[in-house]
């Protein structure tokens, strides 16, 4: 930037040089600390990250409304193209809903009565708080999802998220107003699974792929591509029976599952506290998902 | 005095564009997009605009700003906090000292220089990240994210390009 050189900027060139050099090495340093730290205390890494978070939840929440009107937009425009086809579908389905609707209210009706009989109380409701997903880690490294809902709205570690779908994953940090969902395909989620069909268990293993895998399954076990897979409420944290995905590829001593939820759709979902007292696990967990209640 | 006073005011805000416009990215980068077919993969922008500004001012992108930057980029995506500041770090040295080869070259032997430094990014970050979890993470995403991140470079660059004039441009004469 000077034109000509002094002597106290010939002297002072090097050594700003070499203070600019040990900064970067110990900025670098840094960085590796960071990361050891976060292998050694994960709850003070946990809480810088929380605060971090917290601190650009108003911008994230701001910037994905726009984000969502023109995805939405979009999506109608798109909707209106294949209105014919999706119509035919629709009343065909409608009319198949009918017949089950009428199956599921005399199932209903039954069930009140079996109630009444057998004296049964129904479970506590859970607690549970509805979040927008405002930032997705796309990475390839982790699969969470941060929403827009915090402490300060009553959600709590361990708390599972959900969609009308099934499972999405359970919340690992929790800020005064963000938290982060692991989702099921992380590395690091593994889930207490049963096939809907044999009742066989089996461990939900998140590999970072779309798909993850089971994991324990007997080898000379005959699973067929389709089966349902659903929670099998051991360990606690989530209660048995909710939906998470179905298989989709058996081969080579490895069986994938593809999760309910697509993930590029990712938008609202409903954090729900499973996690029952000890003192209620003797009876059966009520799975409560009706937001109306 | 008070118009000397704006003036610096002034200079302060648009020495403040690189790193300013590299954390919007990062923030724009970690918002929920939803292209049909690509997944959940999204590609690193945070990496482009690093490299944009080490090239063009390396002044006004310190060090302790590429540090800041992957540290938000980490606390954000939640992945392991200060992988993408050493790595960031790193890209930023190799970068400075390369400087002189593509400073006032054509847009292709940059992306080409790019395309390099990315896979190479993407690479140290991908051992890291396993080492870290103890796990080998499978590549293939990875692989998406790198392709995904050098094919969306130039349109990166030609924002970053605008940044550039519209507020470091009489700085630059």
């Amino acid at each position: 930037m000077a034109q000509r050189p002094g002597p106290v900027l010939r002297i002072a060139t090097p050594i700003r040089a070499l203070a600019q050099r040990f900064a970067f090495l110990m900025l670098l340093a840094g960085a590796i600390g960071l990361v050891v730290l976060g292998k050694i205390d994960t709850l003070l890494v946990e809480r810088v990250r929380v605060h971090v978070a917290d601190a650009f939840t108003p911008i994230l929440g701001a910037l994905s409304e726009p984000l969502r009107t023109a995805e939405s937009m979009v999506e109608e425009l798109r909707d209106l193209g294949r209105l014919r086809a999706e119509n035919d579908l629709l009343r065909e389905q409608n009319e198949r809903l009918l017949r089950w609707q009428t199956v599921a209210r005399k199932l209903e009706s039954e069930n009140r009565e079996l109630r009444e009989l057998l004296n049964f109380k129904s479970g506590r409701i859970p607690n549970q708080v509805t979040a927008r997903v405002i930032a997705d880690s796309g990475g390839a490294f982790v699969r969470s999802v941060l929403v827009d809902a915090g402490a300060r709205d009553g959600v709590e570690k361990g708390l599972a998220a959900v969609t009308g779908l099934g499972l999405v994953g359970r919340v690992i940090e929790v800020g005064r107003r963000s938290a982060r969902i692991l989702l099921v395909t992380d590395l690091n989620s593994r889930i207490p699974v049963v096939l809907a069909g044999s009742g066989q268990r089996a461990v939900l293993a998140g590999d970072n792929s779309d798909r993850p895998r089971l994991l324990y399954l007997p080898a000379d076990l005959n699973i067929l591509a389709g089966e349902r897979v659903v929670t099998s409420g051991h360990g606690g944290v989530f209660p048995p029976g909710l939906p998470v995905g179905m298989i989709a590829r058996v081969g080579q001593g490895e069986v994938r599952v593809e999760p309910l939820i697509g993930w590029s759709e990712l938008d609202i979902v409903r954090l729900i506290d499973f996690r029952q007292p000890i003192d209620e696990l003797a009876g059966p967990p009520v799975l409560d998902l009706d937001p109306g209640r | 005095m008070n118009s000397g006073t704006w003036t610096r005011i002034d200079q302060l805000a648009r020495k403040l564009a690189p790193f300013v416009t590299t954390v919007l990215l990062v923030v724009l980068s970690c918002l929920p997009i939803s292209v049909p077919g690509m997944g959940s993969i999204a590609p690193a922008i945070a990496l482009m605009a690093v490299f944009y500004w080490t090239i063009q001012r390396p002044e006004l992108l310190p060090p302790i700003a590429v540090f800041a930057i992957g540290f938000i980029q980490d606390a954000l995506s939640g992945e392991v906090l200060g992988l993408s500041s050493f790595v960031f770090l790193l890209v930023h040295a190799i970068v400075v000292g390369q400087r002189r080869f593509f400073l006032g070259k054509s847009f292709l032997l940059t992306w080409w220089g790019f395309t390099v430094v990315a896979a190479g990014a993407e690479f140290v970050l991908w051992v890291l990240a396993s080492l870290v979890a103890l796990h080998l993470i499978d590549p293939e995403p990875v692989l998406m994210q790198t392709v995904l991140t050098i094919a969306l470079f130039p349109c990166v660059s030609w924002l970053l390009v605008r940044v550039h004039r519209a507020f470091l441009a009489s700085a630059d004469a």
